[in-house]
């Protein structure tokens, strides 16, 4: 099923957490809402599920209004960030619960309710826990628990808060994945928060990176992550050096950086800045192609890459992210000067009235 | 069993002084006390004890104090519960004006609660002539009395379960609410299951000093014996009257209530415990 968001706006006293918003999640899509906290996030997804009522703008789902619809008449499945688990009941009681709660008429067979919540938590694999509470848990089993207890009620979408933000990092990669394949079986129409940029990229279909209440970007993850739209996104997606400049005559003048800007051909300049991935960066012993030289000032080995800080001819600090191999070929050292060779320049102008870059 | 290494370790002299002065200080002011009224009302044997407490006008005081316990602690339940959903749950104008006022019969002396009663119903108060008129007595007859009490008492409950509440946060009723479950449901299944032990422990406070409170109802009950004296009233006028032996009598049963409460309300919090450690294992 889908959801459509159109022009959605919600403020809570002076802070406005969501403004303007239009979104559709297509039927099928599992699709994350990317931002730093504070970004109306969990704000647009709570008022997907009807738990807070838009100040302005329409929520459809399933092509239809369902803006006044109470909670309860949604069929959503949400997955609370803390798991919001009943402490006073079982695991098993615990999902059960849905099912439990349902007008006499709508309510299964204690047979049927007893099938269906077993099968779930051998889905998510905690059949052994039925009998326990939930303070008996790992945060990684709650998780699962909470996701049980959604899925129970047979929702038409699945909405997940954070729902890996409480977890150390090994079970939160397993369990990313473990919910990829699951959405993969069964095709729920899902939308999850997160600020953790791996986890979006890796887990989404789509992804929508959100700041200050507004949507910066809507796409795959290769095209938020390869072609940022703005330069929140840029800098939010992943480590990136920054360097200021202008725009002149079809020229970008940045820092050490001069390169063809042909989009801005007027004399006139323009306060611009480039976005810079450590990983697109490439250092060599001698001069070719767009670059500057600059000084090696620290080496840190970072798993299965070498991450070289540099300063260039003005004290201009950056890093570098070469692959192991490379770094063996060219033995990067302190107070070396090595060549540092810019492949891909992405260039924002700064200046609000220009528009888009 | 060996005792943990302590951050912040005294001097065992220190420790032993610190001890005996609270036990010293215990025994002087709680236990002697408390022995004083059971050997006053067993002073002329167990006889006088049956007799001094099942006189009709001690079991009329006996009878008065339940009901007014009757009505005061239901009324608490409901009044403490709904006070804290609304200020726990949701922010409105005045809510910091309710949870202050929540305190002030703490803070008020319960002569002065009585004497509200009095200057609102009395003859001579503010609704006085309307109740003479249609000759309805409330200071100095049994409504009166419950007023009082219930005035005394509000703060019990509410005061216990605020914090809980707050403590325990929203999220597992919006879980409820989204799994399809009405107020009514979330209420009995999710909420106050959350709560119980802090709405128990609220409730036995509640009784103790429903039971035995003095002042205000001092003040609106006109001592009319047989009618409107409670059991503590009942122990004031015998005193009063040199019957000493039936006075600790009657004390004895109010003090049995009190240790009675205590043990109610340790079993209470033992459970409470034993409720959280099963749920942690």
């Amino acid at each position: 099923m889908s959801i459509e968001v159109r022009s959605v706006t919600k403020a809570f006293g002076g802070f406005v957490a969501v403004r303007d918003v239009t979104l559709t999640v297509g039927a099928g899509e599992l699709l994350a809402l990317l931002g730093p906290s504070g970004s109306g996030k969990t704000t647009l997804l709570r008022i997907m599920a009807g738990l807070e009522e838009p100040d302005a703008g329409q929520v459809l789902l399933h092509g239809q209004d369902a803006t006044e619809a109470d909670v309860r008449r949604r069929r959503v499945g949400f997955v609370f960030q803390h798991y919001a688990l009943f402490r006073n009941l079982s695991v098993f009681e615990n999902v059960a619960f849905g099912l439990r709660v349902r007008p006499r008429a709508a309510r299964p067979p204690e047979r049927e309710i007893r099938d269906r919540v077993m099968s779930l938590l051998r889905l998510v694999q905690l059949e052994a826990m039925a009998d326990r509470r939930p303070a008996a848990l790992s945060g990684g089993q709650r998780q699962r628990v909470a996701l049980a207890r959604a899925l129970a009620v047979e929702p038409r979408v699945l909405l997940l808060d954070e729902p890996f933000g409480s977890l150390d990092a090994r079970v939160r990669a397993e369990l990313r994945r473990w919910l990829r394949r699951l959405h993969d079986e069964i095709h729920l129409t899902s939308v999850f928060v997160t600020h953790d940029q791996e986890e979006a990229l890796e887990v989404a279909d789509r992804v929508v990176v959100m700041d200050e209440g507004r949507i910066e970007q809507i796409g795959t993850p290769e095209e938020v992550f390869e072609r940022p739209a703005t330069p929140f996104v840029t800098s939010f997606l992943g480590r990136v050096n920054v360097f200021h400049g202008r725009v002149e005559a079809g020229r970008a003048l940045l820092g050490p950086l001069s390169v063809p800007y042909p989009e801005h051909p007027e004399p006139d300049p323009r306060p611009a800045a480039a976005y810079l991935r450590p990983h697109e960066l490439e250092l060599s012993r001698e001069a070719g192609g767009d670059g500057f030289w600059a000084t090696v000032r620290h080496v840190y080995p970072a798993g299965g890459s070498i991450r070289v800080e540099l300063a260039d001819d003005e004290r201009r600090l950056l890093e570098v992210e070469l692959p192991r191999q490379r770094q063996q070929e060219i033995g990067a050292a302190v107070g070396d000067r090595l060549y540092v060779r810019t492949q891909t320049v992405r260039v924002f102008v700064t200046a609000k009235e220009t528009g888009t870059p | 069993m060996t005792a943990p290494r302590r951050a912040v370790a005294e001097p065992a002299a220190v420790r032993v002084a610190l001890v005996a002065v609270a036990l010293v200080f215990v025994a002087l002011f709680l236990v002697v006390p408390l022995a004083a009224v059971f050997a006053q009302a067993l002073e002329k044997g167990a006889r006088a004890y049956v007799a001094a407490v099942s006189e009709p006008e001690a079991a009329s005081a006996v009878r008065l104090t339940l009901l007014t316990a009757a009505v005061a602690v239901p009324l608490n339940l409901l009044f403490g519960l709904a006070a804290a959903w609304a200020t726990s749950r949701f922010e409105f104008p005045g809510r910091g004006v309710l949870l202050t006022l929540i305190d002030l019969p703490f803070a008020v002396s319960p002569v002065i609660s009585g004497m509200v009663f009095i200057l609102l119903f009395g003859r001579q108060g503010l609704l006085g002539p309307w109740l003479a008129a249609h000759d309805l007595r409330v200071v100095f007859a049994v409504p009166g009395m419950v007023l009082a009490t219930v005035f005394v008492t509000f703060p019990f409950v509410a005061r216990e379960l605020i914090p809980v509440m707050q403590a325990t946060g929203t999220e597992e009723e919006e879980a409820a609410r989204v799994l399809g479950a009405s107020g009514l449901q979330i209420f009995w299944r999710v909420t106050l299951p959350n709560v119980k032990w802090g709405l128990l422990y609220g409730l036995i406070l509640c009784n103790a000093r429903a039971m035995g409170e003095f002042g205000a109802v001092s003040v609106v009950s006109g001592h009319i014996r047989g009618v409107t004296n409670t059991l503590p009233l009942h122990v004031e006028i015998l005193y009063n009257e040199y019957q000493f032996q039936a006075a600790f009598a009657c004390a004895s049963l109010l003090a049995l209530l009190a240790v009675g409460t205590l043990v109610v309300k340790s079993l209470v919090e033992w459970r409470g415990r034993a409720a959280l450690r099963q749920a942690a294992e």
